[in-house]
């Protein structure tokens, strides 16, 4: 830093500073290539999600697509609905969110209303690492522990379930759901908590009846994030939750999920360009779908709790 | 005694109470809160002391040193180990400079505009976007336009991919947080825009851009889905070409195209396998794993909290 100042590289004065100057413009265009990458990723994902989705619906009506209640297409009887899989994931993802959402807001309402400063600040980065395990990690957990566990309790459960890989999931989310609503909870303003202090409010009155409400489109946010987080955890649902396609809303069966049944087919060795190979394409789309929806509400509804005091 | 007295002492009374009440409700509010809290903790202990229970048998020198192999006892890791440590490689190559650059254009180049905005959407997106759809980019992109195979390069850039957006908002926080003045005062000595970056804002920023780069890896260190989906081979029992040679030039860049395995699929190769003795295999490489991921976050913890703690603005 000090070196540059006291002893310019190149001479001062008019050809030096034009040097830099070209040097300046270079480098800009570089950083904004770099910049760019994330558009050209994202033009890259919904080009070959297309592109391939395109040639499997060449094979495939989209009617059958959407309404038929069987997903088999690599058997020789070739049913090509996707609602079997929609539908794992929707329980999976219930069943995660019945875990994270009452656990994460609780979380958030001690830290960002109870918790002294310093046991905010050592917690949070704690919690965070519940979110960083690898998911495999915690697939092991729900196969191997978590279902066991459960079968001591419902002694019929299957050894594969969706139960057990919703509520590893919804463990898994519970630092994303808190960490976003403490957030959203810590930009309501202060005068509104002290208007309910001087009211004669306790601190539980003021979080529940004031700061709850004042937070409520962060807190949604939270959850709507943890949603596209759950449908997108590939993972604990293959390894648990078994990979069969079933058409079924209860926990306690099992089922494959649209990320389960991306990774059974890339475990076989399908050939480029059959019909099961673009199948997983397919079902790309529809999971990126999903997940685009959820995160542009999510993303929208945390830009305006920033905005709102 | 008054009618009107006694009422008022009544409500006093039922005031007092109610008070009382609520605030017991706020120390039953505390304690469920801490509960929560610790238990969220303890499930975390508590699976990595079951995986580490579990894994005890094949904790031995051996089960670094040794391939994949169908009897349990004798597998070990690594091909794994050796996969996961040149796709990290190659991940972090790839992901640091391109990140730590589009962070530097976002915060000190780019006008507001609405080619900027395009930008910053794309990565919020980005991050948002489950990782086995970064698998499906790379299955079609790399894997079969780009012609790279099942290979080290083709997951090292998937992963680079996935971990950029970490990178970028870990930089550019910190960049956030160089104070104006710092810039103002170089660019009143007559420095141009690069210099003022290179020289003052980067070096601030170290803090930052260290703890996005460990974030990220301990991220793509673990990721499962997006390697099943390339493709990568989950028994191999071979090593990718060295990248050292004898000769000039010393160092080949071969082993980029070779097939590989990594920790995570190893791992998911042993958990869905019925036999019982490979779960003790699936455990030891998951705590090897685990414990990674929780170095490499508690390192950048320590790097956040020592910048945070040095730095006196």
């Amino acid at each position: 830093m000090s070196q540059s100042i006291s002893r310019p590289r190149r001479p001062l004065g008019a050809s030096g500073l034009r040097y830099r100057k070209i040097r300046d413009r270079i480098v800009e265009a570089f950083l904004m290539v770099a910049g760019l990458v994330a558009v050209f990723t994202t033009i890259a994902i919904v080009a070959i999600l297309v592109v391939e989705s395109s040639a499997f619906f060449d094979h495939v009506p989209i009617k059958d697509f959407l309404t038929d209640t069987m997903w088999t297409p690599l058997f020789a009887d070739a049913h090509y609905g996707i609602l079997p899989l929609v539908a794992g994931t929707i329980t999976t993802t219930m069943v995660a969110l019945i875990v994270a959402v009452p656990l994460g807001t609780t979380i958030a309402i001690y830290l960002s209303e109870f918790a002294p400063h310093h046991v905010r600040e050592t917690v949070k980065p704690i919690l965070e690492l519940l979110g960083a395990v690898p998911t495999v990690v915690y697939g092991y957990f729900a196969l191997t522990m978590v279902t066991p566990a459960l079968q001591i309790l419902m002694p019929d459960l299957p050894g594969f379930n969706m139960l057990s890989a919703g509520l590893v999931i919804g463990l898994m989310i519970v630092p994303y759901v808190s960490s976003v609503s403490e957030d959203a909870m810590r930009a309501v303003p202060r005068y509104m908590r002290e208007g309910s202090y001087a009211m004669g409010a306790t601190r539980l009155q003021t979080a529940l009846r004031v700061v709850v409400p004042g937070a409520f489109s962060g807190l949604a946010a939270a959850f709507i994030l943890g949603i596209s987080r759950a449908v997108g955890e590939t993972m604990v649902v293959a390894i648990a939750a078994g990979m069969q396609p079933n058409l079924t809303f209860d926990p306690r069966e099992p089922a494959a999920t649209i990320t389960a049944y991306i990774v059974q087919v890339s475990l076989g060795d399908l050939p480029h360009g059959s019909i099961g190979y673009q199948s997983i394409f397919a079902a790309g789309l529809v999971l990126m779908l999903i997940t685009l929806i959820f995160n542009v509400v999510g993303f929208s509804l945390t830009r305006r709790f920033r905005e709102a005091y | 005694m008054s009618a009107a007295t006694s009422a008022a002492y009544r409500n006093m009374e039922a005031m007092r109470a109610g008070l009382t009440r609520r605030k017991m409700m706020d120390q039953i509010f505390v304690i469920v809160g801490l509960i929560v809290m610790l238990s969220c903790l303890a499930i975390l202990a508590v699976l990595f002391i079951d995986l580490v229970r579990d894994s005890a048998p094949r904790f031995t020198a051996h089960f670094f040193t040794t391939f994949a192999s169908r009897n349990a006892e004798k597998a070990g890791i690594l091909a794994a180990w050796v996969g996961t440590s040149l796709v990290m490689l190659v991940t972090a190559v790839c992901a640091v400079p391109v990140g730590v650059a589009a962070a530097i254009y976002l915060e000190e180049y780019a006008p507001k505009n609405w080619f900027t905005a395009v930008i910053e959407i794309n990565v919020t997106n980005l991050a948002g976007v489950p990782s086995i759809v970064y698998g499906l980019l790379a299955l079609g992109l790399f894997v079969y336009k780009f012609s790279l195979g099942q290979s080290i390069a083709a997951a090292g850039l998937t992963l680079a991919l996935l971990i950029l957006p970490i990178v970028i908002v870990a930089t550019r926080e910190a960049i956030r947080a160089v104070p104006k003045a710092i810039r103002e005062a170089a660019y009143g000595l007559g420095a141009t825009r690069w210099e003022v970056t290179k020289d003052h804002v980067l070096p601030y920023s170290t803090g930052g851009v260290l703890t996005g780069m460990i974030l990220g890896l301990s991220r793509a260190i673990g990721e499962t889905a997006p390697i099943i989906t390339i493709g990568a081979l989950s028994f191999i029992a071979f090593l990718p070409q060295s990248p050292f040679r004898s000769e000039f030039p010393f160092i080949s860049f071969a082993w980029l195209k070779d097939p590989f395995t990594v920790m995570p699929i190893q791992m998911f190769n042993w958990v869905s396998r019925p036999d019982q003795a490979f779960q003790a295999n699936a455990a030891a490489a998951g705590a090897i794993l685990l414990a990674m991921t929780l170095l490499m976050n508690g390192i950048a913890i320590w790097i956040r909290y020592r910048f945070r703690k040095k730095i006196n603005w």
